[in-house]
This record gives C-alpha cells, sequence and structure tokens, in this order.
C-alpha cells in the first residue's frame, strides 16, 4: 500500500502513522447531556467495508496530518485532502 | 459413528474408503428455535453447547463459505489463559479448562498440545509486571511459572540472551498452555453438533435482517428467508458489518493481522514463545514448520492479506529474538481480519434488539477461547441473560465506563 501524501506525493507506508476514522466529531459540550455524544466520538464507528475517510499523519516526513478516502477492502485511494480547516479548526496552529 | 481406535481398525479392511461424511448438509428449513450466524470454531462450539447442555436441538449455522474458512483457519493455534483482570481471567481460565477434555467431549481428535507458553522478559520493570499477572492468574486457579534465565537456557537455548539492547532475563510460562490443530476443532465441533441434530447450512450468506417492534424475526440469505426465534452473531472480523444490518453501530474497527508458516524444518521450538520486546510469537507445527506472527498492520482493513513493512518488522523482531531464524526460508503468509474492540476485550451478551446476541470483538485472541466462548454464548442464548462467566463483556460497557482494557492502552483499536 502508497500513501498520496498531499504535500510529498506517493510515498512508503512505513513513512505514515494512522489515527483512524475522520468522520466522528469532537463534542464541544462537558455538559452530562451531552454524554452520548462523546460515546459517539469516543467509541462507536461505522467501521465501513468500502471506502472509508481516516487520518494519517505523514510522520517521517513532512509531518503533516491528512484526511484519506481510501476503500477498506482493496485499499484503493479515492481522496486525499490536508486535515487542516476540518471542524472550521487550523489543527496546524 | 463413534472414532475409536477399534474403528481405525474396521475401517482398515476397506481401506479408509467408507468412512461416513463428518457431517450432513441439510437443506435449511424455515424456521429455526436458534439460528447462528457464523460457521467458525465460535458459532459451531455455540451450537454444540446449545445442543449439549441446555437441549435446544432445533439450531441452525449459517456459513457464507465453508466451515472454519475464517479466522479460525487463519490463526496461530495458540491456547492459554494468561491475562491479568477480573473480567478476562476466570473466562479463559474456564476456556482452557474445555479445552484440556475437547476431545473427549467431541470424541474428535483435536491435536490438543499443552507445551507451554512461554513470553519472555527483558527488563526489571516488565518481570515485575509479568510476576502480578502470574500472581493474578494463580488466584484465578491457573497455573503460572516464573522461570529465570538459567532455566530458559535449559528449554530455550537458541534465544540471543545476550542481546544489547532487549537481554533475556526470564520469562513467565504457562506449562498448560500450547497448541491445538484449528480445522480439526472447526470440524470437531461441527461433528458433535451435527450428530446432536444441529443443521450447519454452508455457502448461504446473511443479506439482512427482519426486525418487528424492536425484536429480531429472522434473516434474509442468499438461500432464502430463515425464521428465528433467536439470533446469535459469531462473525468476528465482520461484526460492524453484520449489526449494521440491525442499525448498530459497534465499538469495533477491523483491522488486519498476518501471520506466516517457515519451509519445514527439524524440531526446534518444543513450546510457544512471545518476545517481550517486539511483538513476535513463534511455535512449531506437527509437519515442522515455524509458524510464527506479530503486529496489526495498524489501518482499518477487510483485505485478508497485509503489508509489507509490517512483515519485515516482524522478521525483524524474530531475528533479534532467534537469530538462527535467519536461515529459515518462509514459505507461506496470510492475512485474517480481526474484530478490534475499542478496549482489547471481546462483547458476548445481548444487543438493543430483543432476540439478537452478539459474539464478536475477538481482537487476535479468538481461537484460544473457542469453546468457552461457545459454552458462555450457548447459556447466554438459552436462558437470554449473560453467565457470570461473560457477565463482564457486555456491550454497555462502553457507555458505563466498565471496559476491561488488559494494555492500558485507551480507545485505540489498532494499539490494543
Amino acid at each position: 500500500m502508497r500513501i498520496p501524501c498531499p504535500n510529498c506525493g506517493e510515498r512508503g507506508l512505513e513513512e505514515f502513522s494512522y489515527r483512524g476514522d475522520a468522520t466522528v466529531t469532537r463534542p464541544t459540550s462537558i455538559e452530562p447531556s451531552s454524554e452520548s455524544a462523546w460515546l459517539d466520538y469516543v467509541y462507536l464507528r461505522d467501521n465501513p467495508y468500502g471506502p472509508h475517510w481516516e487520518f494519517w499523519h505523514h510522520i517521517s516526513g513532512c509531518r503533516a496530518w491528512f484526511r484519506l478516502k481510501r476503500d477498506t477492502v482493496t485499499h484503493k485511494v479515492l481522496a486525499v485532502a490536508l486535515a487542516a480547516g476540518v471542524d472550521g479548526e487550523d489543527h496546524r496552529s | 459413528m463413534k472414532h475409536s481406535a477399534l474403528q481405525i481398525f474396521r475401517q482398515a479392511w476397506s481401506s479408509h474408503r467408507k468412512w461416513p461424511r463428518t457431517w450432513s448438509s441439510p437443506e435449511p428449513k424455515p424456521a429455526y428455535d436458534v439460528v447462528i450466524v457464523g460457521g467458525g470454531g465460535h458459532g459451531l462450539a455455540t451450537a454444540f453447547y446449545l445442543a449439549s447442555e441446555h437441549g435446544i436441538r432445533n439450531v441452525a449455522v449459517l456459513e457464507k463459505g465453508w466451515i472454519g474458512g475464517g479466522n479460525t483457519g487463519r490463526n496461530t493455534t495458540i491456547v492459554r489463559s494468561n491475562y491479568l483482570l477480573d473480567g478476562n481471567e476466570p473466562f479463559y481460565e474456564w476456556s482452557l479448562k474445555l479445552w484440556e477434555g475437547l476431545e473427549q467431549s467431541l470424541n474428535y481428535n483435536v491435536m490438543m498440545s499443552q507445551r507451554g507458553v512461554i513470553n519472555l522478559f527483558h527488563s526489571d520493570s516488565q518481570r515485575d509486571g509479568f510476576i502480578r499477572r502470574g500472581n493474578a492468574m494463580l488466584m484465578h486457579g491457573a497455573d503460572a511459572k516464573l522461570m529465570d534465565r538459567d532455566e530458559l537456557e535449559k528449554v530455550l537455548p537458541y534465544l540471543d540472551f545476550d542481546n544489547a539492547r532487549f537481554p533475556v532475563l526470564g520469562g513467565l510460562c504457562q506449562p498448560r498452555g500450547g497448541t491445538a490443530r484449528h480445522d480439526a476443532v472447526a470440524w470437531g465441533f461441527a461433528r458433535a453438533a451435527d450428530q446432536l441434530g444441529v443443521d450447519i447450512i454452508q455457502n448461504c450468506e446473511v443479506t439482512g435482517m427482519r426486525i418487528k417492534d424492536g425484536a429480531i424475526e429472522g434473516l434474509d440469505t442468499t438461500r432464502g428467508f430463515i425464521g428465528a426465534g433467536k439470533v446469535g452473531l459469531a462473525v468476528a472480523g465482520n461484526s460492524s458489518r453484520l449489526a449494521s444490518m440491525a442499525g448498530l453501530r459497534l465499538p469495533i474497527e477491523s483491522h488486519v493481522l498476518q501471520a506466516f508458516v517457515s519451509e519445514s524444518i527439524k524440531p526446534l521450538v518444543d513450546t510457544v514463545v512471545t518476545f517481550g520486546a517486539g511483538h513476535f510469537y513463534v511455535s512449531q507445527s506437527d509437519k515442522g514448520g515455524l509458524v510464527f506472527g506479530g503486529d496489526l498492520d495498524g489501518y482499518n482493513s477487510y483485505a485478508q492479506r497485509g503489508n509489507l513493512p509490517t512483515a519485515e518488522h516482524i522478521m525483524e523482531s524474530g531475528m533479534a529474538m532467534m537469530p538462527c531464524l535467519g536461515r529459515v526460508r518462509v514459505v507461506r503468509h496470510w492475512g485474517g481480519v480481526m474484530d478490534m474492540t475499542m478496549d482489547g476485550s471481546p462483547i458476548i451478551g445481548l444487543t438493543p434488539v430483543t432476540g439478537l446476541y452478539l459474539n464478536g470483538g475477538w481482537c487476535y485472541g479468538g481461537f484460544k477461547a473457542t469453546p468457552g466462548s461457545g459454552w458462555v454464548f450457548a447459556y447466554t442464548l438459552a436462558r437470554g441473560e449473560p453467565h457470570q462467566l461473560n457477565a463482564a463483556y457486555r456491550l454497555d460497557r462502553f457507555s458505563t465506563g466498565r471496559i476491561i482494557d488488559e494494555k492500558g492502552m485507551g480507545p485505540q483499536p489498532n494499539l490494543h
């Protein structure tokens, strides 16, 4: 499996580390009423058989975080985008 | 027909051509009291114990391919009960006790070999952790033995004891641990369940679930609708896919784990050894091949194959532990799809859908649990409530905070 970094292009898998599902959203509230939203964020996953949006970190390269849409059955890469700006937040700052 | 030495002698007269089929292949009935989805070791064991322990014989096991063709046929056959936590150790110890009598209860040779499992340690703190785990095992009635370097040098002379970075200081041994023949486990449970009246239906894939007023009514399959009073899922690797048919999201990610077999060599490893510094473990099969593996690849995957960086890492770990491996050639390697849960422990119990029960989340420890898992899942299906041994494995433990995180890794499925 080769991973296309948005900055560096296609590189070997061993240069990257994996952070998992990129579709879950961290709740902004810490009120008890947001318990089920936290359960969703921390524990529950769609775990799709097929296309999956996931976070990768080019840890041994440019150190950028990015989102990758990859097929979990064929490992085919379908889309890639820098993670910065997800949820309106710039994760680089 | 009961297997016995006399039977082997008798069948020899007809050149072993008249052995009956090990299990029958019936057409599915319109409905069953209990339908088990997944004809691997766990599903077949569940059916066997439903019939033998609880007298529930109107049972079908649905398998999309052939029985034992999933992770039951793709694991590295290790059997052990060396766990630390209260939620885990009694369950795995009960499973090991069932293994010890399994061949008699199934009347089938599963080639159970209690050759011992040795976990090596390489630092003082690791030794302390292993002593603590060994004591927990002893307190739960399992066996554990701390071995120092002198003892290890006698049984594992080929280890790199003076490795500059990770010297071998000793190991925690569970003498009753060992290996069993994985295919024979599926076949043995299938044969025994079949003889008790369970229908084993292969090439029958579940395509949907019919749920009415929050209760399961039956399953749509590639061989038509099959009604069910209760449905038990035993499809580890694909639990999320099946659960999604019932509208459930699980605390599970599917990951790929690789395993390797070398060419056959003369007897070298007469136990199971795990490297405490990297992630590497090895045993030797009866055919002579070294069977070994290591860590997950680390990314979500339903592909039953891995990637080379992990293979390379496993080979490096093997070389660090046993430098003599360098001259051995690998002949086969493959991957299996693991249900990795958020706390690294399995889920066996009820779901929010009435009549739908889940047995999954086995991470990469499912094989050793096969009889125990079937035993407690059968109990749970028959009684509608978990047994004391699987009470901690409930699905709702993630919302109540009662997680069972043996390694203390937190909700990172690829780190367990």
